[in-house]
């Protein structure tokens, strides 16, 4: 690397690091100051609810947006981590030895053997974690190891959760089928009906997406984020020069998927309820709309995409069922196809049309150039026969290179 | 021994009814490299012009023929202004298709809704197809040796259609490089559209032969397109061949592994074999050599 | 080559935000720790009503896969709701609906039921379908102490003092089925159904039943909701010798099977299929020449003859359409809201708790004949009957039961369903 991109880098984070520390605690007062007290307790953990699906949507903007890997199935480990933390509120409902109730109308009333482990809480929080990030890291390296990526990992990816969905709906005795599990009356011992018990839940929620923000800032500005990049881009290039893509791809996607669990396990005691219908290839499918729409490859797009379209949905579709799909269909297909930096960008490509040959104003940090600039989306090539390298699309190359912190 | 004949044609009517449903795909998929969600929605709208169709003309059998071209047409003509209005603006971003497209089923369902009414509509079948043709002692419904048929046919007319036309030379050219094609004076915006056409009219017309086994609704399409996926993936692309083998393939899988569990269980069990498959071939069955690194 | 790290800046933010989030709950926690201490804390009902109308809400999935069959009700409930409007009220108010779509999903039914009872303050909610979307609202409705009247035959095995359950539980369905199959003389039965909860329920039901009746079940097979290709569970039921087909089957699915069914060659006089989710509206999708002459079990018909159904029918078409047909769950809907509204004349009060009291013995003369709500489980003794379909696409009346039938959502009443549930 050069010495003239080192010092790029190094303006580019000084400025980058006061700007984060500003959003950082923007985002605090907005989340623990402002809104508990400007909503009700009915809105607030509709809100909770929505930082839950935002959690997906971070680690789906690392996965996707910085690493290239389009993943539809991240609905598999969001109901990991909910059905995980679902059987132990069932089980602590049910007592010490305790039967959940469902199993008694729907199964044989015993407990089955590996439902056993957790009704210890420190066994479900760490299997919340850990299981998503074993199956993806599984998962992962089987397929990148094998050089399966872009549309077929896509597709695959999909595959995995139209299965893992059909599992649990004809495992009724052990799952809940269809109706999933719900009615959960405690969590970790405390009420959930009494509303200051659902406020404590939306703090939680809040601090543990502000640490993932973080965290996925963390990852993006190290040399792991780098390579990330870089894998995307030109994953050949990064191979010849010695370093295995299949493995940088394996941890983001392992992130990736222990944030979408630790989404889920959260989604469950707000929520009241996980089903099929939350895992499924229609959820997997959703939870991309709000990270495409905001901007897959910000660091705060899909956290804010996410949260935006959820609360469009929710109150849009109130009133106008029929138009929100036509609504949310047509700006989903703008956006992906006309700004695929999403919403995020938008402030890029008006200043580079209004500056024209002018260089990015201050506002704009500069490019850290990589050897070869290409969009995010062409990380793969159309087809095995088509090994060209695409030219860059002002859209696309406006929104990710100028987007790195 | 009756079971196992009645299986085999069920694994294979089942395979029939996947190849009609990936046929158009692979085409797209295969020389655009656009992966197109939106199809399943083309066959839906295949499916509804059968029910219009039949509105207009009455007569169950007459309206099945004529459906079939109009279909081809409909869908076809759908898919081109998908092509013209979106998707040729995203060549070089394949995975942008996939959402694109998604946005475009989406709506397009809304729409069927929308005109159509959410309840299912129905297509009466003609009468010289209903009943069972007794062969081997088993008997084989002549709606599914039906669709058996327009298969076959289709595979057929597009392997010809590659093979011998210039329009075929012209498709197989774009596939296997783009810019060479581009450089022998091939007007590869040209050739996509064509292509895109004829793939999505294939779609319409599996919606057509749908309407005679299953029912017609604004969600048709989303029920068959995951498994279409899986088909044109595992076949690998670029070839009619792969798709073909790995449609009867996963068609007879899906059936023998539901005869001996449940329905529930074969389709996970399909689902886990083709990921497991393409560990060992990650290109699909039949996959084109090329010089590009993979 | 030297590398900036930005070190620090990760680990304050998280220092931050963990300490923000325990400063946030942790002083408040401890005046709810006890779990015994139950929902008295989420009760405090907000409903209005010293004004001249009162709230009520509707809550049917509008859009999703389930909106087909649930837009259905909402027609229902807004004639009904229109009808007791012009009717001078409840109580004297009139009745200002809330409409909200459940979008065919679990979560949102529990997120909207919760809007409707905290936000909006309705009296009452009217609505759901699916099981799954009755199990998501049950917690809600007995957390903040409110009233759902849910209109469509479920799988029984539950009974909520928050819940009102206005359409068949499985006595009132499932078993008069099945009676009448034995009273046919048919002694092989062949299981098909959608893998889900309410299947899966009544074919637990019907397994009992038949091994107590003298009844072979051939057959068990289930589908993935929305499956399409029916050609080897046809071909498992027709090497099974049965001579009746049990159908649980729901949605598109019932098309695919019926058309390969007719297709295989199978016939309604030597195996005849009896289904308990195909309603009038349904046939029409399905294929009059498809399903002609088969058997449904349900407790209403369009064509049931009496003077209120035929106001009702003639209500409804006029409102909605000539091409409009009624069915059971409409018909279930529309008298839930009639039997709210006489509970809360007899309670004189829009009070829960006023309503569990008086809701014992509330009658109504329904479209499908007079019913009577059990105070105990909250169901209400309806009549069941099993019909044909003709060839004009509606259902007709085969057989009845011999009057109304009490609900039993346990099945206690039975002693072949020991150890059921």
């Amino acid at each position: 690397m050069s010495a003239q991109l080192a010092t790029a880098r190094e303006r580019l984070l000084a400025g980058g690091r006061a700007r984060t520390l500003g959003g950082f605690g923007i985002a605090a007062v907005l989340l623990f100051g402002v809104a508990p007290a400007a909503l009700s307790d009915f809105r607030l953990n509709l809100l909770a609810k929505f930082l839950c699906l935002a959690m997906v949507a971070v680690g789906i903007g690392l996965a996707w947006g910085r690493g290239g890997m389009l993943t539809l199935g991240q609905g598999v480990y969001f109901g990991l981590g909910g059905y995980l933390m679902a059987m132990h509120l069932k089980l602590a409902d049910a007592g010490p030895g305790g039967v959940p109730d469902f199993m008694l109308l729907y199964g044989d009333g015993t407990v089955p053997g590996w439902w056993e482990p957790f009704r210890s809480p420190v066994v479900t929080i760490l299997a919340i974690v850990v299981v998503p990030v074993l199956v993806a890291t599984g998962l992962g390296w089987a397929v990148f190891s094998r050089r399966v990526r872009g549309a077929y990992f896509a597709i695959l990816s999909q595959a995995l959760a139209a299965a893992f969905a059909i599992l649990l709906i004809g495992q009724q005795k052990v799952t809940g089928g269809t109706n999933g599990l719900n009615g959960f009356r405690s969590f970790f011992g405390f009420d959930l009906a009494d509303p200051v018990n659902k406020r404590m839940l939306f703090f939680i929620a809040a601090g543990t997406l502000l640490v993932m923000v973080a965290v996925v800032r963390r990852l993006m500005v190290s040399r792991f984020g780098e390579l990330l990049v870089a894998v995307r881009d030109q994953e050949n290039r990064v191979r010849f020069l010695g370093y295995d893509p299949a493995k940088v791809k394996v941890v983001a996607y392992a992130v990736a998927a222990a944030f979408a669990g630790i989404g889920g396990a959260l989604f469950v005691p707000i929520v009241g309820i996980i089903s099929p219908a939350d895992v499924g290839v229609v959820p997997s499918i959703a939870f991309l709309v709000g990270v495409a729409i905001g901007g897959r490859a910000t660091l705060l797009g899909p956290v804010l995409g996410a949260i935006a379209v959820s609360w469009a949905q929710t109150s849009l579709s109130e009133s106008f069922p029929s138009m929100w799909i036509y609504f949310q269909g047509a700006l989903f297909i703008l956006v992906v196809a006309f700004l695929p930096g999403g919403l995020a960008s938008l402030g890029a490509v008006w200043r580079r049309r209004r500056a024209g040959a002018e260089e990015s104003g201050p506002a704009t940090p500069p490019e850290p150039t990589p050897p070869d600039p290409t969009p995010p989306d062409d990380a793969v090539p159309a087809a095995p026969g088509d090994a060209t390298t695409a030219p860059a699309t002002s859209d696309s190359s406006a929104a990710t290179a100028g987007r790195l912190p | 021994m009756d079971a196992l004949f009645s299986q085999l044609f069920a694994g294979l009517s089942l395979g029939s009814v996947l190849l009609l449903a990936a046929l158009g795909l692979a085409l797209t998929f295969g020389q655009m490299g656009v992966i197109n969600m939106a199809h399943g929605e083309l066959m839906m709208a295949g499916a509804y012009t059968a029910y219009v169709v039949q509105g207009v003309v009455g007569d169950a059998g007459v309206s099945l023929l004529v459906s079939l071209v109009i279909g081809f047409l409909v869908g076809g003509l759908i898919g081109l202004l998908l092509e013209v209005t979106l998707l040729s603006r995203m060549h070089r971003r394949p995975l942008d298709t996939l959402l694109v497209t998604w946005g475009v089923a989406l709506v397009l369902q809304q729409l069927a809704r929308d005109v159509f009414g959410a309840p299912n509509v129905d297509v009466r079948a003609p009468q010289w197809l209903s009943g069972a043709v007794q062969v081997f002692g088993i008997g084989m419904p002549k709606t599914r040796l039906f669709i058996l048929l327009v298969a076959i046919v289709c595979v057929t007319a597009l392997a010809l259609v590659l093979r011998l036309t210039p329009l075929g030379r012209q498709i197989r050219a774009t596939v296997q490089n783009r810019d060479l094609a581009e450089t022998t004076g091939i007007s590869t915006r040209a050739t996509d559209r064509l292509t895109f056409f004829i793939g999505s009219g294939v779609a319409g017309v599996a919606g057509v032969t749908l309407t005679l086994l299953g029912s017609i609704g604004p969600t048709l399409g989303t029920a068959y397109i995951v498994d279409a996926f899986l088909v044109v993936v595992a076949g690998g692309i670029g070839q009619l061949k792969g798709t073909v083998i790995a449609a009867f393939a996963l068609g007879l899988l899906q059936a023998s592994i539901e005869y001996s569990t449940t329905t529930s269980i074969a389709k996970v069990l399909v689902f886990v074999a083709i990921v497991a498959f393409l560990q060992a071939r990650p290109q699909g069955l039949v996959a084109m050599r090329t010089r590009s690194l993979a | 080559m030297t590398r900036p790290r930005p070190r620090a800046l990760a680990l304050p933010a998280v220092a931050l935000t963990v300490v923000l989030a325990v400063s946030g709950c942790g002083s408040r926690t401890d005046s709810a720790a006890d779990p015994a201490a139950a929902s008295a804390s989420g009760g405090a009902s907000c409903v209005d009503t010293s004004g001249d109308t009162v709230k009520i809400g509707f809550l049917n999935s509008l859009s999703g896969t389930m909106a087909i069959s649930e837009q259905t009700v909402r027609d229902a409930l807004d004639l009904a709701a229109e009808e007791i409007n012009a009717d001078g009220g409840v109580l004297g108010k009139q009745l200002e609906v809330i409409g909200e779509d459940g979008a065919s999903e679990p979560t949102v039914f529990a997120e909207k039921a919760e809007k409707l009872i905290a936000s909006d303050c309705v009296a009452a909610v009217f609505g759901g379908w699916t099981s799954s979307s009755r199990k998501a609202m049950l917690p809600v409705f007995e957390a903040k102490d409110s009233l759902l009247f849910y209109p469509v035959q479920y799988e029984g095995l539950e009974s909520s003092p928050n819940i009102f359950y206005t359409g068949a539980t499985t006595n009132q369905q499932i078993v008069p089925g099945m009676d009448y199959l034995k009273e046919q003389g048919k002694t092989k039965v062949f299981l098909v159904g959608s893998d889900y909860v309410f299947p899966r329920t009544a074919n637990k039901i019907i397994n009992a039943y038949a091994e107590a009746n003298g009844i072979e079940i051939v057959g068990e097979e289930y589908a993935p909701l929305g499956h399409t290709d029916f050609s080897t569970i046809v071909n498992k039921l027709k090497g099974s010798g049965a001579d009746a087909v049990f159908n649980t089957l729901n949605g598109d699915s019932n098309v695919a099977f019926f058309k390969e069914y007719k297709n295989a060659g199978l016939g309604k006089d030597a195996l005849p299929v009896v289904s308990v989710s195909i309603a009038e509206e349904e046939v029409g999708g399905i294929g009059v020449e498809n399903i002609e002459g088969q058997l449904t079990a349900w407790n209403y018909y369009q064509t049931v003859e009496s003077a209120e159904n035929t106001t009702f029918v003639k209500a409804f078409k006029a409102a909605y359409g000539e091409d409009r047909v009624t069915s059971d769950p409409m018909e279930a809907a529309y008298t839930s809201l009639h039997l709210w509204k006489l509970m809360v004349e007899k309670a004189e009060s829009f009070d829960v708790a006023a309503i569990q009291e008086a809701a014992d013995g509330v009658t109504f003369d329904a479209p499908e004949g007079t019913v009577t709500v059990n105070g105990e489980n909250h169901h209400i003794a309806k009549t069941a009957l099993i019909g044909k379909i003709g060839a004009d696409g509606l259902i007709h009346t085969e057989w009845a039961s011999d009057g109304a039938i009490e609900p039993d959502p346990f099945l206690k009443g039975y002693d072949w369903a020991e150890g059921l549930s």
